[in-house]
């Protein structure tokens, strides 16, 4: 722990306080020393979008941003928002709509399709595709996932 | 893969940052949307990141003359605010291309710049609109245009110790930005960003070559086919891995041609 900084953050509520070395990104560190693995580590570069977690109310690539750099920060979690209920009305709605195979990518769509409903509640179709260009689903599932989206923003 | 080892601060003044970046190895960090990408392919191995996004003098919009943008300002800032929008909106149209939104939250106006990647998108508008970059290094500022700060492949002119600070652009209402991607969010294969107002036009492009390119005889052409005719000379576009040179100088064509009656309209 040559270079470790002493770094407190809020997860989903909870106040953690930990030394972390400065090459941990966010979603290791969740994962790793707090067992918060439903953000998922994909490509590592920023393309598939699969650690998608919120930051002070705005989504981010948890693969691009150090844990460090979250000292003083709220982040949200796929754990924190399933648990309060905030994202019920889109899990449903993918659950009815069949709109995941394996799973993969599942909570980082939850995240970005939230992120657009409270950014463009009005959402059309086109949006939707553009808001969740940046995550990937290796199963195609993009039709079911948009299907369900468009559930919750228009139904 | 996993970054390589690295010592990390976040100095809260800019004296504060300049000492810091006289360390040996060391490397601002601003949004790390390219550099934090950089250091998991472990292609970058810095021994201290600055992170610079505590210090506010960097952050921040300032309607004056000019538009004065700090470097902290995010993508996600700039497409949303309402005055970009208004007064110099090649910025937000340009801003609405950069990757997706959880990217836009985090990378920053200065960190594109910086890094000056020739496939970006505001170092190009930076250049169409002839904007003046704000460095700052212990010695005090250098203010230095667009069209000089853009030097080589990921090569500017900010030297050893400097940071850059802001960026100032004209407002400029009448502009075109327009890029061709096989998928939204993804590097442009070509793009064009043009600006157009009482002393002419002014238009740039990206991914035509090691800087962002300004055609400067399309730019001072009379109608579209001589414009046309003249990108030629403009730009050589390097081929990529799926686009040969004459596929994109044919792709910067169509731009020109789509963007042309926006910028030629009288004023």
């Amino acid at each position: 722990m040559e270079h470790a900084v002493e770094t407190t953050l809020t997860v989903n509520g909870i106040e953690v306080t930990r030394r972390i070395e400065p090459r941990r990104n966010l979603v290791d560190f969740l994962r790793e020393e707090l067992g918060l693995t439903g953000s998922h580590v994909g490509c590592e570069h920023g393309v598939c979008g699969a650690c998608t977690v919120r930051v002070d109310g705005e989504i981010v690539r948890g693969c691009l941003m150090l844990a460090v750099q979250a000292n003083g920060c709220k982040v949200e979690t796929i754990e924190g928002l399933s648990d309060s209920g905030e994202l019920a009305r889109l899990q449903k709605a993918f659950h009815d709509r069949n709109a995941l195979q394996c799973g993969f990518c599942t909570p980082a769509m939850l995240m970005a399709a939230r992120d657009l409903q409270l950014k463009n509640p009005k959402a059309s179709r086109e949006e939707i595709r553009t808001h969740l260009s940046g995550n990937y689903c290796r199963c195609t599932g993009y039709q079911a996932i948009v299907d369900a989206i468009e559930d919750v923003l228009h139904g | 893969m996993k970054a390589p080892s690295f010592a990390y601060a976040k100095p809260r003044s800019l004296e504060e940052a300049f000492d810091l970046l006289e360390r040996p190895g060391a490397k601002i960090l601003a949004g790390g949307q390219s550099l934090v990408p950089s250091l998991n392919m472990r292609l970058s191995s810095p021994e201290l990141l600055v992170d610079i996004t505590g210090i506010s003098s960097l952050a921040g919009i300032q309607v004056g003359r000019t538009f004065r943008i700090g470097a902290l300002v995010t993508h996600a800032q700039i497409e949303r605010s309402a005055e970009i929008r208004k007064q110099v909106p090649l910025l937000a149209e340009a801003a609405a291309h950069i990757a997706h939104p959880a990217i836009r939250n985090r990378g920053t106006l200065g960190g594109s710049l910086a890094l000056a990647d020739p496939a970006a998108e505001y170092p190009a508008c930076a250049l169409a609109l002839n904007a003046t970059l704000v460095l700052l290094g212990r010695k005090g500022e250098r203010r230095v245009p667009a069209g000089s700060f853009f030097k080589g492949l990921f090569e500017t002119d900010l030297r050893t110790g400097e940071l850059l600070a802001a960026v100032e652009f004209p407002r400029v209402e009448r502009s075109a930005f327009l890029e061709l991607a096989r998928r939204q969010g993804d590097y442009a294969i070509i793009g064009l960003a043009g600006v157009a107002d009482g002393s002419g036009r002014r238009i740039a492009f990206l991914g035509a070559g090691a800087t962002p390119v300004l055609a400067k005889g399309a730019s001072a052409a009379s109608s579209l086919e001589q414009a046309l005719k003249a990108l030629g000379n403009d730009i050589d576009p390097p081929a990529d891995l799926y686009h040969s040179s004459a596929t994109k100088l044919h792709l910067a064509k169509v731009l020109l041609s789509r963007a042309w009656n926006t910028l030629s309209k009288p004023h």
